[in-house]
């Protein structure tokens, strides 16, 4: 008996990402749902600009490549071509909380009835290592190298916090990728996530804490370990909005 | 027992699989190195391995296939 | 025979879109084109269609890039700030080779300039607008029954030619009233197969992508796409000639300010001036060919513009030195009068034009 292989969902083009860089598990984790849900034949994508770039090779179903922070935009027109279509967007933090933001704020408020995968390792990898929306206080980065001084550039945003504010969106939560129970916790949030767009529910976010080995210059295995000591105590795991469950 | 089969030339040597393991089945092969230039993994200790698939669940680049 | 009904130019777009197959439009509020959004607003929940004022321009064109990814027909106006923020989109709707149309209908410029016509856009129109090589279908409507025509055609090109089409108007046109028959053929899109429009586990998945990371690709997809454009520019120019039989003058001028060339053209020939005009249509493809037939028998171009001399430049390459091109121009949200117009023409005929 098979307990554990590719998903047919994910293409078999080798990833470009670092070694023990969780955005492959994230985009596991989003083909096997499409494969539990059966959506992948009226799924379409849509890739970032970031390090998720070519995440249009990695998935069989459609996709499309949006400009630096767009892809909630091309995802409203996507869907709103055609409500049939199932449509995700795959974003990280600098596409979506920064360039981006208005575009996300937007989308929520809509209630657009996408599901948006938020990738936030508090870095700009594919530049290679800048400061983020969302790098924490104090972080060293290429343009933080005296470590983030929030008097200077601010404070990192928390957008499941800032976006629960809103009416609009459906359904929020915060998920971790860094061990076994936090990728399952992941898979399940995704899946409700999906399952929420099938359902015609709305606006459904998933921010997954993930890691940057190399741009935090660390093993893989101490990156895990750092989401657990630095990255969740900032951005703590959990719904942060669900519509449904509330009702 | 459990099956592993691995994809090695897609492993990139990471090492997440090998410490996500409840029963130390698995090791980075230092004697080999791949076409991307990694040591990949193999089962060094297969007869242990109880098919829980926690390596998989924390193989970044799926290249694991686990059969019970 | 179809009725003739009296409409302004911005929403005989509409209409005119709207029986093209349109049934997306996304936009933003800017004067003075506004009344596009708010037409779409009133037609579109009622036909089936969607209207959605988006949170910017930039997400605006960014939505119709969604749209005419899987296929359908789109679109989206604005007025010249507004098309500046579209910049980045049209930039990618070329790259990813999607046909769209977009509006524009221009005010007086640079920065939040003014809200009164112009067409100080032309650059940003026909030479790019973005960043890349790339050239959009420019068409530049002289009347009401022309913004609804080439409305019309505008979609037809695009799809055509998998890029995006621009009108090309002002706030004149935008604004103006006037009688339009909305009797006319449209074209149904053409088959799409590039379009993502879900694999139903047929067929390999589409792309539509605008990343090349290996040069060689980039460079043959921009090859390609110039040998479409070098196509367009043979078989796609539209023009109109005016009284050019046995011109000796010839006025460059599109748009409102042909219009009112057109009075000063029938003035000065009651006064025994030999002067005609052509009216490029298409202001890309430019009738690059017309004007320099036209610089074998001409002796003098006078180029009529709501700008500070911006189609002068593709007059001048045109005309090629043959004959001298000098510029009648208001700008800033101004309109040359006919008597500026036909104060230029007389100057002209005294240098020596007959």
């Amino acid at each position: 008996m098979i307990v554990f292989d590719k998903p047919h969902a994910l293409s078999d083009a080798p990833l470009h990402y670092c070694p023990g860089c969780t955005h492959g598990i994230v985009h596991r984790l989003v083909a096997e749902v499409m494969d539990e849900l059966g959506i992948e034949g009226r799924a379409i994508g849509i890739a970032p600009v970031g390090c998720s770039v070519m995440a249009y090779d990695y998935f069989n179903c459609d996709m499309i490549e949006a400009a630096h922070g767009r892809a909630p935009a091309v995802a409203t027109g996507v869907k709103r071509s055609d409500p049939n279509n199932i449509v995700f967007t795959y974003q990280g933090d600098g596409d979506l909380a920064s360039i981006g933001m208005a575009e996300t704020v937007h989308s929520a408020a809509r209630n657009e009835n996408i599901t948006v995968i938020f990738i936030n390792n508090a870095i700009y990898g594919m530049t290679g290592g800048q400061m983020a929306p969302t790098s924490l206080p104090g972080q060293v980065t290429q343009t933080s190298p005296y470590g983030r001084d929030v008097s200077l550039c601010g404070y990192p945003i928390k957008v499941c916090e800032m976006l629960s504010q809103l009416d609009g969106p459906e359904y929020l939560e915060r998920v971790a990728v860094n061990n076994v129970k936090n990728v399952k916790n992941a898979k399940k949030a995704i899946k409700k996530a999906f399952e929420n767009q099938v359902n015609g529910k709305g606006f459904s976010l998933v921010e997954v804490i993930s890691s940057c080995p190399t741009n935090w210059g660390m093993t893989p295995a101490k990156a895990l370990a750092w989401i657990d000591e630095k990255m969740i105590p900032y951005y703590p795991l959990g719904v942060y909005k669900d519509r449904s469950a509330n009702q | 027992m459990a099956k592993l089969t691995f994809k090695s030339e897609k492993c990139k040597g990471c090492g997440l699989c090998v410490d996500a393991c409840p029963k130390q089945v698995l090791a980075l092969d230092a004697d080999t190195i791949n076409q991307k230039g990694h040591h990949p993994v193999k089962a060094v200790k297969e007869e242990a391995c109880i098919g829980c698939a926690f390596c998989a669940t924390m193989c970044p680049d799926c290249i694991i296939k686990v059969e019970r | 025979m179809s009725e003739k009904v009296l409409m302004k130019g911005n929403e005989a777009i509409a209409e005119a879109a709207i029986l093209a197959g349109y049934r997306h439009y996304f936009g933003y509020p800017i004067t003075p084109q506004t009344e596009i959004a708010a037409y779409m607003a009133k037609r579109m929940p009622k036909i089936g269609g969607t209207f959605l004022q988006a949170e910017s321009e930039v997400a605006a064109i960014n939505m119709v890039y969604g749209v005419s990814a899987t296929g359908k027909r789109v679109m989206t106006s604005s007025s010249s700030p507004g098309i500046s923020l579209k910049g980045e989109g049209l930039s990618y709707l070329a790259g990813a080779d999607l046909p769209a149309l977009v509006v524009n209908v221009q005010r007086g410029g640079p920065g939040l300039g003014g809200i009164q016509p112009s067409q100080s856009d032309y650059f940003q129109a026909t030479k790019g607008g973005a960043h890349g090589d790339f050239h959009m279908l420019v068409l530049a409507p002289a009347s009401v029954q022309e913004m609804a025509e080439l409305t019309v055609k505008g979609f037809a090109l695009a799809d055509k030619y998998r890029m995006t089409s621009m009108i090309l108007a002002d706030g004149t046109m935008g604004q103006m009233m006037e009688p339009v028959s909305l009797d006319f053929e449209t074209e149904q899109a053409p088959e799409k197969p590039w379009a993502v429009t879900g694999t139903k586990l047929q067929r390999k998945h589409n792309i539509v992508n605008s990343l090349f990371l290996k040069p060689e690709e980039l460079e043959r997809t921009n090859f390609e796409r110039y040998e479409r454009y070098k196509y367009i520019e043979e078989n796609e120019v539209m023009y109109e000639e005016y009284m050019m039989e046995d011109a000796e003058i010839c006025i460059a001028a599109f748009g409102i300010a042909a219009r009112v060339s057109k009075n000063a053209i029938n003035e000065a020939r009651a006064k025994g001036i030999k002067v005609g005009m052509i009216r490029p249509i298409t202001l890309w493809p430019f009738p690059t060919k017309q004007f320099a037939k036209a610089a074998e028998t001409v002796k003098q171009f006078i180029s009529v513009e709501l700008s500070m001399g911006q189609m002068i430049e593709d007059v001048r390459l045109a005309v090629n030195g043959k004959a001298p091109v000098t510029l009648c121009n208001r700008a800033g949200g101004m309109i040359p009068s006919p008597e500026q117009v036909l104060a230029a023409i007389e100057d002209a005929a005294k240098k020596g034009g007959n």
